[in-house]
């Protein structure tokens, strides 16, 4: 499956007022391309964070639901996040990993996440809930009723090395995202 | 002194509380740990702390974050990638291990550095001084609020560490 599609399979499945921050790389921007709206908060630097600034956001909005869309690099590059998240045990906190075992936009040199399951390791930090899947059957299979579950729970799903023809880079500068995003979670 | 601190910032209206600890704040981390209403958040890297901070701003809160200065360097990347290019405000407590040469090694260099790592960063920031804390802090979260970038205040030994 290529990624962009999953990222937009993804971000069809969520219900209007889901709050989204995507990591940096191709799956941000494969984000904004495909289904940009004022509930997303694209982090474009910070390579690492995007859980870490979800963790915090669902902590303080307990009643919306929190979509980090992650990638392996990201992950690997702040595993500490993983432990957070299951230590803090928050049940509006969704973790959805495309993993292509590469950083996509740097020129696909290989990460370890073929070597290290990162659903295994959040499972075993004490993530409630994940699953694997790596076609758009399953995908969809699992998106029927995933965020109808409470968290933290993470979805990875394995996507080709690809980065499809056709995506831009986020355009709205990032002072323009940050207050529109902050709009959207407090209103 | 921590619980004067910790009133002092929610008077100037900071009400999200995360970071890395130090023995020069032990005194206010020991409360934020032991009182839940503070929903203290126990971050496991101090740039984490950045991003836990920066998504409790996205939802409508003013974090503040606690960190040794050690940690300094460990948040650069997401002070410059995240919160400064985002207008994302934060209060940095930043302790000051190594402050004037005596403390032990690993604390020598980030010591001497710590101030200039800030200016260089363009974090306005302040070095605590107890009987003028309370304007300084206005001072800081004028600024924080005018800017929307972080703020530091500089915490040397002896102040709050109880």
């Amino acid at each position: 499956m290529n990624r962009a599609d999953a990222v937009a399979q993804v971000a069809a499945a969520l219900a209007p007022d889901a709050l989204v921050v995507a990591c940096n790389g191709m799956i941000g921007r494969e984000l904004y391309t495909r289904a940009d709206a004022p509930t997303r908060f694209y982090m474009i630097g910070s390579m690492g964070l995007a859980s870490s600034i979800g963790l915090g956001l669902a902590l303080v909005q307990p009643s919306r639901t929190v979509v980090v869309f992650d990638g392996d690099g990201n992950v690997l590059m702040n595993f500490g996040g993983l432990a957070s998240v299951a230590a803090a045990r928050p049940a509006n906190f969704h973790h959805i990993v495309f993993d292509n075992a590469a950083h996509g936009s740097t020129g696909n040199q290989r990460t370890i996440s073929d070597r290290v399951p990162l659903d295994e390791v959040a499972r075993a930090a004490g993530y409630g809930r994940t699953a694997r899947v790596g076609d758009a059957g399953q995908l969809r299979r699992e998106l029927g009723s995933w965020f109808d579950a409470p968290g933290p729970s993470m979805l990875l799903v394995t996507v080709d090395r690809q980065n499809v023809a056709g995506i831009g880079r986020v355009e709205p500068e990032p002072p323009e995202i940050a207050a529109r995003f902050r709009a959207a979670c407090t209103r | 002194m921590g619980r004067e601190f910790l009133d002092l910032l929610e008077r100037h209206g900071y009400d999200f509380f995360t970071g890395v600890p130090c023995s020069l704040f032990e005194g206010v981390t020991r409360i934020l740990d032991d009182e839940p209403r503070y929903g203290y958040v126990s971050a496991v890297r101090e740039d984490a702390a950045l991003g836990l901070a920066a998504g409790a701003y996205l939802g409508g809160r003013q974090p503040v974050v606690l960190m040794q200065n050690s940690g300094l360097g460990v948040s650069i990347n997401a002070l410059v990638s995240l919160h400064q290019i985002y207008d994302i405000p934060a209060l940095l407590i930043v302790s000051w291990r190594g402050q004037d040469g005596g403390d032990a090694p690993e604390h020598l260099i980030m010591g001497r550095v710590t101030a200039p790592v800030l200016q260089l960063l363009d974090v306005p920031y302040e070095v605590c001084d107890p009987p003028s804390m309370d304007a300084q802090l206005h001072a800081l979260t004028a600024t924080m609020r005018r800017t929307r970038r972080p703020v530091a205040l500089i915490v040397p030994k002896g102040i709050l560490d109880r």
